[in-house]
């Protein structure tokens, strides 16, 4: 008898010191992650208003009526709209300017760390400064364009252009994150690759198509995950350049979520719109892995 | 079917360094070339330039009277198998050997009956669906050969292309290139660091150093007749031993006196030294290790003590202590030699080679 509860012990040992050694990582995991999720998908089914200490349960009520608000088709088209536009111009540029970058020349290094900087500075700090850019009088993007001969744009101030503007601000912040993986994957394709294609007369288009893009495939669907991600959570630029507006043409889902929880505090309805985002950012996952099964080679 | 000529061709890199300098060769139609010589020596760099991956800094290289210097890769109809095999890894082997192919337009149930007879040839048909990381070393191999294969070129360049294998399926795929070339009757240039393939494969075989060709000949002229001290240490395992002697006459006969007694020669050793005007000089005497007897105390040449004896099955190595240096016995009498046994050596005197000590040259082959 003594010996199955010795090796009890030994096992009852071992799990705690496992614990002991994961508890670091696991307790802010719980405490800032797992348990808000858990706490936000319950608030979805209750009518707390964000100030009252009380609130009722209202079942599926929150969810029945987002699916009967057309404020809600219409911030999940303008997120369809806003990932879209910023990812494959953020992974196209990202990778153009990779190609132009991979080979070094004098002054390559500072041009990188230059394209790369918006990545690393605080993105309200870049939207104040391209809420200047933006200015209708005296912008500097309006000037250029009238330099060009072209009419000047309403930019962040109307619904038709204020879309396009966060987009180009988010592009232009990820592009040289995008160019810093896609720079070490272009090197790490290997040569030898690029011999043999000259051998059987892979050159130009035919070698970036047939080996270059494959090769690098990794790359694509790692960036293509984590910019859409970042683009669901998109929501500082939003803030200070147009508040979601004009007239809701930059509200997002997520921020729909903040303007339903903290200007109309309706924390039901907001935490709906939470666990729609969360299913939809799991759902959308979920089907570029894969998809990914298609056209990713490691 | 090709007839590849290298005329002055050097490679000077930009920072100077002269990778090839100024070698010659010429390969006729058929021939299974092989560049051998220690890493660095310019032979994959003179394979590359053939295939046209490098540019030839100076000189000309002609493939069937053409000049091809500034001729691309895909126009040289040459086809090259790469070490690490460079294969497409997101195509599958039948996608692979078919690329080339696709590239140049052929029709595809030809490129598909093309592709099914190279893989029936290498044994791929089972494998035409699989992407390169499901294979196997060997199997790699195999396709990469398929590839070049597929495109009945003029010429098949390898640069070591069984170097990352391992022992056992070094030795099956050698004998598959060799096969290959019987059936593909075409010119083959293989780059090759390992002696062994070079011996065992090449008609043709060309040692290089420090980007110059040392010799050119046969497999058997290499071994029996090198040229120099470096080509005859190089070919051959082990390797040749080599001991300094001097030339002397005693009774109107040349010998060599080595540290512990002397060495008879044979009298076209001893014209060809009186020619070079050797008699009196120090020279550089070189011994294979399966010419080196062991004889008795009166006869010897050598005197040392066994320091290491490896039995290999069928025949056995014996490391000898001499003094400074080391001889090497390659012997088939495989009786167990005792540690720290003293041995009298001497040589068999018509396998003896002479060096010049200073430039190294051969004086007697």
């Amino acid at each position: 008898m003594a010996k199955p509860k010795r090796k009890y012990k030994r096992r009852y040992d071992n799990t705690a010191t496992v614990l002991l050694f994961i508890l670091p990582a696991l307790i802010p995991l719980i405490v800032f992650w797992i348990y808000p999720i858990l706490r936000t998908i319950w608030l979805s089914f209750t009518n707390w208003d964000y100030i009252s200490p009380t609130y009722k349960i209202v079942g599926l009520k929150n969810y029945l009526s987002l699916l009967r608000n057309p404020r809600f088709y219409e911030a999940l088209g303008h997120t369809v709209v806003f990932t879209a536009g910023t990812l494959f111009p953020s992974i196209i540029l990202g990778l153009i300017l990779a190609l132009l970058l991979v080979k070094n020349f004098r002054g390559s290094g500072i041009l990188k760390f230059i394209l790369f900087s918006p990545w690393i500075t605080p993105t309200v700090a870049i939207s104040i400064v391209w809420s200047w850019i933006f200015k209708v009088d005296g912008g500097i993007a309006n000037t250029i364009l009238t330099a060009l001969n072209m009419s000047p744009l309403k930019w962040i101030n109307s619904s038709d252009t204020a879309m396009m503007s966060v987009i180009i601000v988010t592009v232009w912040k990820s592009l040289g994150y995008c160019m810093i993986f896609y720079l070490s994957a272009l090197e790490r394709v290997p040569g030898e690759l690029y011999e043999a294609g000259a051998l059987d007369g892979a050159y130009g288009w035919r070698q970036f198509v047939d080996i270059t893009l494959p090769s690098i495939s990794p790359t694509t669907f790692f960036l293509m995950i984590i910019t859409m991600v970042n683009s669901l959570q998109a929501y500082d630029q939003i803030q200070v350049l147009t508040q979601g507006g004009p007239s809701g043409s930059t509200r997002t889902l997520l921020y729909m979520y903040y303007q339903l929880g903290f200007n109309e505090f309706n924390m039901g309805q907001a935490t709906a719109v939470a666990v729609v985002m969360i299913l939809l950012t799991v759902g959308l996952s979920v089907i570029q892995f894969k998809v990914s099964e298609k056209w990713v080679y490691y | 079917m090709a007839e590849i000529i290298l005329k002055n061709i050097t490679k000077e890199y930009e920072n100077g360094f002269q990778a090839v300098k100024n070698i010659d060769l010429e390969i006729k139609d058929n021939e299974f070339v092989i560049l051998v010589g220690p890493s660095g020596c310019g032979k994959s760099t003179t394979l590359r330039m053939i295939a046209g991956l490098e540019d030839i800094s100076d000189g000309d290289l002609y493939l069937d009277g053409k000049r091809i210097n500034d001729v691309s890769p895909q126009d040289r109809d040459i086809a090259m198998v790469f070490q690490n095999y460079a294969l497409y890894p997101h195509m599958t082997v039948y996608q692979n050997i078919a690329y080339s192919l696709k590239i140049k337009k052929v029709p595809k149930d030809e490129i598909d009956r093309r592709v099914k007879e190279v893989a029936a040839s290498l044994g791929l048909t089972d494998l035409l669906d699989r992407r390169p990381g499901q294979l196997s070393g060997g199997q790699k191999q195999r396709v990469a050969m398929g590839r070049a294969i597929i495109r009945h070129p003029k010429a098949f360049l390898m640069d070591e292309p069984l170097s990352n294998l391992d022992a056992k399926l070094r030795g099956q795929m050698r004998v598959e290139i060799a096969d290959l070339y019987q059936r593909l009757n075409t010119t083959f240039i293989y780059v090759t660091h390992d002696q062994t393939e070079a011996m065992t494969l090449g008609t043709k075989i060309v040692v290089m150093k420090d980007g110059e060709i040392q010799q050119i000949d046969s497999p058997t002229n290499l071994f029996n007749y090198p040229v120099n001290k470096f080509v005859a240490g190089f070919i051959g395992t082990p390797t040749m031993n080599f001991f300094d002697a001097e030339c002397l006459e005693e009774n109107g006969e040349l010998y060599l006196k080595t540290a512990d007694g002397k060495i008879v020669l044979t009298p076209e050793k001893q014209q060809k030294l009186r020619e070079g005007n050797w008699v009196g000089k120090k020279v550089t005497g070189g011994i294979r290790p399966e010419h080196v007897r062991i004889c008795s105390e009166e006869e010897t040449a050598f005197k040392g003590n066994v320091s290491v004896f490896e039995l290999l099955g069928s025949n056995a190595i014996i490391y000898v202590q001499c003094g400074e240096e080391r001889i090497v016995i390659n012997t088939d009498e495989t009786a167990q030699q005792e540690h720290g046994k003293e041995l009298f050596l001497n040589v068999k005197e018509e396998k003896l080679h002479i060096f010049d000590p200073e430039s190294e040259r051969t004086i007697t082959n």
